[in-house]
């Protein structure tokens, strides 16, 4: 290894700890960095709070869940991106890139369309975007060609579009009163609406995701390079794959049921993190994990607080990701040249 | 030990590369394949690294068909060295050689100290330790193809099969290669290499196959085979014979 992982690990934690912070601080009703911390203290240790029963509210109800949620769609979909630019070995990739938001974004605005309720909107999109991954797998497999994984990305591709006209069509078809802004909304991305209820639904998939990711951290290595020399080298790349893209699905998915659809975080947050610690997955992962969270809650916070209506985080990440994506072009070519 | 290619019939599957191909490799011995773009070199030297199923025929290794192995154990004992290519990711020259050690391991482990070890090992026997930290996607041409050749000396196999390892390198490098390539059968290593250059294969390979449209020329000890008619016959091209009048080694020039 060219250096330690330890600098590139630390200014991913530094900016997981002060997104943290500034998620719990900052906001309409502002709390001091004591008054937290007297408040988490006490709710770790089971002391009564000296601080007052409204800001300790805010903090472990208000914004305690949309903090956690945060992070966990940020690690979320910063893992799944690495997972998903090291198999097709393209670092252009993101998490999406196999259907996964479209069908869950299609799974989404079905069941807005069903009025059914907030848990069943996002059961419906879980199973959408999970459904949608299979069948491009089954699909692209099914079609034999000298290059299996482009012609899974092409699978994305197509499969995609026609999830995406179904979108299209559904919204046509939408009450404009009730459920169009819903839809919209929901399309757009949002942390707005997450509360306790949400984080156990999320966690678990993006937990055994992750960590079956990490579990596979040298073969993803291996399955970086092209698919006859990994086979080659002693990987059975097929089944490997599967199991990669199954794992990097449960994270996206879970994550865009949770909080819509948020570009761009699995696209720039793997770049990122390998200009920090570099392309191998051991340490990579990590990093993506924890500087993913801390992005998000970032972008969360000044979604949040910059504007008198909250701001869609889907199209924060695009206003902030777009120039930040066309600067590390521009600068860290080596990382990935 | 050898590798065992029995009338073959070659392809993918939707059209027939070459048919009726015998090939034989054993250990400590160099195998050069040479022939014209299109003739089959690449999908033969798939076909006996086991990453493309015959369409008839068999490949043996030892004493069983090739398919009969898992794809970790047949990675203990066939190396493969790709064509240079510069890769997507900045893995470090080590990384890519300790790649060389995944089939020693299971699913889920990581490089052990005796991998690191082993890595270390082949990239002083190639002279290339000062690379180890270096990105793999910013050294040289030549580097990374010693790099290449570290890493499936580092898989421990028993044979080595390289594509065209010459392609791209300068003239020095490409001296570097062949005399790496003896070594290799020298340590007991089969060794079977694509190549444009029949001076190549006169240098470096004992014996050499060659093969047009799918069909087999002729094949037989490097010196005999490689000749002025045969060549002719082999690309269809002219071709002049170079004699050096002290040490009577032989060259050849095309057109």
């Amino acid at each position: 290894m060219t250096r330690s992982a330890l600098p590139g690990l630390a200014i991913a934690t530094g900016v997981l700890i002060a997104g943290l912070l500034l998620a719990f601080t900052i906001g309409r009703y502002p709390v001091s960095l004591a008054e937290l911390g007297h408040v988490l203290f006490a709710k770790i240790s089971g002391h009564r709070p000296d601080a007052s029963p409204a800001v300790e509210s805010v903090i472990l109800q208000v914004r305690g869940p949309r903090v956690l949620a945060a992070a966990l769609v940020g690690a979320a979909l910063a893992v799944a991106g690495t997972a998903f630019q090291g198999l097709f070995r393209n670092p252009l990739v993101s998490p999406d890139i196999l259907g996964a938001s479209s069908g869950a974004a299609l799974g989404a605005v079905i069941g807005i369309f069903l009025s059914l309720g907030v848990l069943a909107i996002q059961g419906f999109a879980f199973v959408g975007g999970l459904l949608a991954v299979a069948a491009v797998y089954v699909i692209g497999s099914a079609v034999r060609a000298r290059d299996p994984i482009l012609v899974l990305v092409l699978t994305g591709v197509v499969v995609g579009a026609l999830l995406g006209a179904g979108v299209g069509l559904v919204k046509y078809l939408a009450d404009p009163y009730n459920q169009l802004p819903a839809m919209t909304f929901w399309l757009l991305g949002s942390l707005a609406a997450a509360n306790a209820s949400d984080l156990l639904p999320l966690f678990g998939p993006v937990a055994i995701g992750t960590a079956v990711l990490i579990a596979l951290r040298w073969r993803m290595n291996v399955m970086s390079l092209p698919e006859e020399e990994a086979r080659s080298l002693g990987v059975a790349t097929g089944p490997l794959r599967v199991a990669i893209v199954a794992a990097a699905t449960l994270t996206t998915s879970a994550s865009v049921a949770t909080a819509g659809i948020i570009g761009w975080v699995g696209l720039v947050v793997p770049h990122l993190s390998r200009s920090l610690v570099g392309p191998d997955f051991a340490r990579l992962l990590p990093t993506a994990a924890i500087l993913g969270g801390g992005y998000l809650l970032l972008i969360d916070t000044l979604a949040r607080t910059a504007a008198e209506v909250e701001i869609p985080l889907g199209i924060l990440t695009a206003v902030i990701g777009t120039p930040f994506f066309i600067w590390l072009l521009a600068s860290m070519q080596r990382t990935w040249s | 030990m050898n590798i065992e290619g029995r009338d073959l019939t070659i392809g993918y599957p939707d059209h027939t590369v070459g048919r009726g191909l015998d090939v034989a490799l054993s250990t400590g011995e160099v195998l050069a394949l040479l022939g014209p773009n299109g003739g089959g070199k690449t999908t033969l030297l798939k076909t006996l690294l086991g990453l493309l199923k015959p369409k008839a025929g068999e490949v043996r290794l030892g004493d069983k068909p090739l398919d009969e192995y898992s794809v970790r154990e047949r990675a203990r004992f066939i190396a493969y060295v790709p064509q240079v290519h510069i890769g997507t990711f900045a893995f470090t020259v080590e990384t890519v050689v300790l790649m060389g050690r995944t089939a020693h391991g299971n699913l889920f482990s990581r490089p052990t100290t005796h991998d690191r070890a082993v890595a270390h090992s082949v990239l002083e026997r190639f002279g290339i330790s000062g690379l180890a930290n270096r990105p793999y996607t910013m050294i040289s041409g030549g580097e990374r193809q010693l790099v290449l050749l570290a890493r499936a000396l580092a898989q421990e196999p028993r044979f080595i099969v390289l594509d065209e390892p010459t392609a791209s390198l300068d003239f020095g490098n490409q001296g570097k290669v062949m005399n790496e390539i003896q070594a290799l059968a020298k340590s007991g290593h089969g060794v079977l290499f694509t190549t444009h250059d029949p001076n190549h294969a006169l240098r470096a390979a004992d014996r050499a196959y060659l093969l047009r449209d799918g069909v087999r020329i002729t094949d037989g000890p490097a010196a005999i085979v490689l000749n002025r008619e045969q060549l002719k016959a082999l690309y269809q091209a002219s071709i002049e014979q170079l004699i050096d009048k002290d040490s009577g080694a032989v060259a050849f020039l095309p057109g």
